[in-house]
C-alpha cells in the first residue's frame, strides 16, 4: 500500500497540473474507492483492515483537494515546493482588501434582496471563471509560481465572498420555505 | 470548539464598530486580511494634537474572535500614545479572550491591523510635514 504514500496527483494517476479532466478525477476515485474499501478487507488481519480505512480517507482527501480549482492550485504549488504565503496578513495591497470589505458590506445590504445577490453572484461567478482560466496559464503554461501564489492568495478571499453569498441566498430560500 | 465569555461578550456588543473618513488628516486607517480564512478587517484611529489616540473604530468580516479581537483593541488603543498602541502584542489580546491555539491568528490580525493604522497614520503626518 504505497499508495498511502504518494502525492494525490500520482494517487490519481493525474498529470501534476492545474488543468486536469474532471472526468479522469471522478473515474478514477470510484475506481480507488472500490479497491480500498473497508468492507473488502473484512476477513483480513487487523493491521491490513487498519491500513485500508487510512488509505480510503486518503483517497477521499485527495479527491476533495484535487476537484475544487482553488484548493488543487494550492496543493500543486505546495508539491511544486512554493509556498502560497497563506498566513501573511501583510501581503496583499490595501486597495485590494478595501476592495473586498467593500464587497462584503454590499452582500451584507444585499441580504434579503434574492434579485441583489443573485446579481453579486453572477458578477462573482464571471470573476472567479476568468480568475481560475489565469490561474491555469499562470501554473501549466508559464510556470510563473509567485505570480500564481498571489492570485491563489487573491482568491481566498473572492472564494470566501462566495461563500457568504451563497449562504444569504440560502437563509434567504430557506426564510422563503419556513413562511410557506 | 466554544468560545470564551470575553468572545462572546465582544461578539454580541462589538465596541466601536464604524469608519471615520480614511482621508482626513488625524485618521489612521490598517487594511489586513488572512489569506487562509478570507478574513478582513479595517481598524482606524483618530490621534489629537498631542499625539494621543482620541477614538477608534473597526469593521471586521470574519469569525467571532477576529471580530473580538478588532473589537477589543480599539478599546485599549483609546488613551493611548501612537507609541505605546505600537507595543500592542498579539500575546496580550489572546490571554485576554483566552482564545484556543485554532484562534491565535486571529490575535495576530488584530496587532497587524493596529500596526497597520500606525504605519497610515505616521505616513500622512510625515508628509503633511515635509509641505
Amino acid at each position: 500500500m504505497n499508495q498511502l504514500t504518494a502525492d494525490f496527483f500520482t494517487l490519481f494517476a493525474l498529470p501534476s497540473a492545474f488543468r486536469i479532466s474532471p472526468a479522469a478525477l471522478e473515474e478514477r476515485y470510484l475506481a480507488l474507492q472500490r479497491e480500498a474499501h473497508p468492507d473488502r478487507f473484512a476477513g483480513a488481519d487487523e493491521k491490513t483492515r487498519r491500513l485500508s480505512v487510512q488509505l480510503a480517507a486518503r483517497i477521499n482527501e485527495g479527491y476533495q483537494t484535487l476537484k475544487q480549482p482553488l484548493s488543487r492550485a494550492l496543493y500543486l504549488l505546495q508539491h511544486l515546493g512554493c509556498d502560497a504565503g497563506l498566513t501573511d496578513s501583510s501581503a496583499l495591497p490595501a486597495e485590494f482588501l478595501l476592495e473586498q470589505m467593500e464587497c462584503r458590506e454590499a452582500v451584507a445590504r444585499a441580504s434579503g434582496n434574492a434579485p441583489g445577490l443573485q446579481r453579486i453572484l453572477e458578477s462573482l461567478g464571471r470573476d472567479l471563471e476568468n480568475c481560475y482560466e489565469t490561474l491555469g496559464r499562470l501554473l501549466d503554461d508559464k510556470q510563473d509560481y509567485p505570480a500564481a501564489a498571489d492570485l491563489a492568495q487573491r482568491l481566498m478571499f473572492l472564494e470566501k465572498l462566495r461563500h457568504d453569498a451563497d449562504e444569504a441566498m440560502f437563509d434567504l430560500q430557506d426564510g422563503n420555505r419556513k413562511s410557506d | 470548539m466554544s468560545y470564551s465569555a470575553k468572545v462572546i461578550d465582544h461578539y454580541e456588543n462589538p465596541r466601536n464598530v464604524g469608519s471615520f473618513d480614511k482621508d482626513d488628516a488625524d485618521v489612521g486607517t490598517g487594511m489586513v486580511g488572512q489569506p487562509t480564512c478570507g478574513d478582513v478587517m479595517k481598524l482606524q484611529i483618530k490621534v489629537g494634537k498631542d499625539g494621543i489616540i482620541e477614538d477608534a473604530r473597526f469593521k471586521t468580516y470574519g469569525c467571532g474572535s477576529a471580530i473580538a479581537s478588532s473589537s477589543l483593541v480599539t478599546e485599549w488603543v483609546k488613551g493611548k500614545t501612537v507609541e505605546e498602541a505600537m507595543t500592542i502584542r498579539n500575546t496580550q489580546i489572546a490571554e485576554e479572550l483566552a482564545l484556543p491555539p485554532v484562534k491565535i491568528h486571529c490575535s495576530v490580525l488584530a496587532e497587524d491591523a493596529i500596526k497597520a493604522a500606525v504605519a497610515d497614520y505616521r505616513k500622512k503626518h510625515g508628509e503633511n510635514q515635509g509641505e
